[in-house]
């Protein structure tokens, strides 16, 4: 299956830390924001709850065609 | 590092308004991470630093699941069996969350600016009517936030005495018997109950009504999942903003300085609430225990599996972050306290609850230059054996 792109606005975020604890092996927290561990990814599902439960809707899951699987707007 | 001396108890005494309580910061110097008493279960851990704060908080080491049914160290005395999203772990806790975090991001909030901008009028103008001075916890505190979690939920406004005596009694820590305590579980959860009834009669596009077509045609929760979130959004949505607002006031109207630059500057509103956020202590007890899952180090002490951690109330107060901590700061850079949480269970309502503390407040302040408490500071009654902090009452004449 083609790789997921996950991107974070820095600019959004507000280090709730909810990505980086729910998905650790995407998210990682770097002064206080988040940031993507890697951009491309295998499909993972913990992917598309962390950028629905953000409050500050900051990630940004995009499927190998480039269409916005997460978040719904 | 290694300790011999007795746990102390905890929590360390009764809260006493909106103070610290000064063995915090004691602990912190000499054992920051500490073995603390509690009245029920046992010893625990209670950790005082910012960054171990923050690490029990979001490392999923350290589970919320595993206090379920479980005789763990706490400050009341029934053992916690109620399943709720407080106390669920990833990904379980995921799969709830996502299904209402969409109504709640800083985004649709912004779209209720104005209704709550409209409320608080309201509420204001029927204060005026009723004349000075006016005890602001019932003019405003309480009905701005519960009618805005009210049309958020689809509950009724008009069955607030209802709820509101309920949830006074669920979040009672010392304040009622466990009966009364339970009973006021119970009767939310009976009350929420036949919300969701009236919704499978005739649907509704209201957050309750998003969780009962999540579970009626997505199957993705269950019955008691659906009826604990629904009481858990009512009670949490509003009895902490309401009490925040009456801290937030009361330290205001107890610090002049503070509260004559915030009026000579509303564009400081939005970083006041942050800095009040960060220096009033809500919490009124020991808080939720967490449990590490396996052996944890922090701060060179290891945490054995199986142990429980409190992480107290003076993460906001550690020097390492916050210089000279127990000053008011509304210029303060990078505030990244943690009043919402930290990680997986970071409040959901905490662009919400935001909303509304600065709404409130810069409205008072620009409506009302002359707002005052109209009894002595020492005077104001506070609520006491809660799970959070908060005035009784705060009359103000203006």
């Amino acid at each position: 299956m083609a790789k997921w792109q996950v991107q974070v606005d820095r600019e959004a975020c507000i280090g709730t830390g909810m990505c980086a604890s729910s998905a650790a092996a995407y998210f990682r927290l770097e002064n206080g924001r988040a940031t993507a561990a890697q951009d491309f990814i295998e499909p993972d599902d913990l992917v598309v709850d962390a950028a629905e439960s953000c409050p500050m809707e900051a990630i940004l899951v995009r499927d190998g065609d480039g269409a916005v699987i997460a978040p719904e707007v | 590092m290694t300790t011999s001396q007795e746990p102390r108890n905890y929590p360390f005494g009764e809260a006493d308004r909106l103070e610290l309580d000064p063995t915090y910061e004691e602990l912190r110097r000499t054992e920051p991470v500490a073995r603390v008493r509690l009245p029920y279960g046992g010893d625990a851990w209670l950790v005082t630093k910012y960054d171990d704060v923050k690490t029990v908080l979001s490392d999923l080491r350290f589970s919320r699941a595993a206090v379920l049914g479980q005789d763990v160290p706490r400050a009341m005395p029934m053992i916690q069996d109620r399943q709720s999203i407080l106390s669920m772990d990833p990904p379980e806790h995921g799969r709830l969350r996502k299904l209402v975090a969409k109504g709640f991001t800083m985004r649709r909030v912004e779209q209720l600016r104005d209704r709550a901008q409209e409320i608080v009028d309201g509420l204001l103008d029927e204060m005026e009517k009723e004349g000075s001075p006016a005890d602001l916890v019932e003019a405003l505190n309480m009905p701005l936030p519960i009618t805005i979690i009210c049309e958020m939920l689809g509950v009724p406004y008009d069955d607030r005495a209802e709820f509101r005596n309920w949830s006074d009694r669920a979040l009672a820590i010392t304040a009622f018997t466990p009966e009364e305590i339970t009973a006021g579980f119970e009767n939310l959860q009976g009350y929420i109950a036949e919300l969701v009834a009236e919704r499978r009669q005739s649907p509704t596009d209201d957050v309750l009504g998003t969780l009962v077509t999540a579970r009626d045609e997505g199957d993705r929760l269950t019955e008691e999942e659906l009826v604990n979130f629904g009481v858990t959004l009512l009670v949490a949505g509003h009895e902490t903003t309401a009490n925040q607002l009456g801290n937030f006031l009361y330290t205001l109207l107890s610090n002049p300085d503070r509260l004559a630059e915030l009026r000579a500057d509303p564009d400081l509103v939005p970083a006041a609430v942050e800095e009040l956020l960060r220096i009033t202590p809500l919490g009124g007890s020991a808080g939720f225990p967490r449990i590490a899952t396996e052996d944890v180090e922090l701060s060179g002490v290891t945490i054995p599996a199986g142990d429980a951690v409190f992480i107290g109330q003076a993460g906001n107060r550690d020097p390492a972050v916050f210089p000279d901590p127990n000053r008011i700061d509304f210029h303060r850079e990078n505030n990244a306290h943690v009043a919402f949480g930290h990680g997986v269970h970071h409040c959901v309502g905490a662009p919400l609850a935001r909303m509304e503390l600065q709404v409130a407040i810069g409205t008072l302040l620009s409506r009302y230059p002359a707002l005052e408490l109209a009894v002595p500071v020492d005077e104001v009654p506070f609520k006491k054996g809660r799970l959070v902090r908060g005035p009784r009452e705060l009359l103000v004449r203006w």
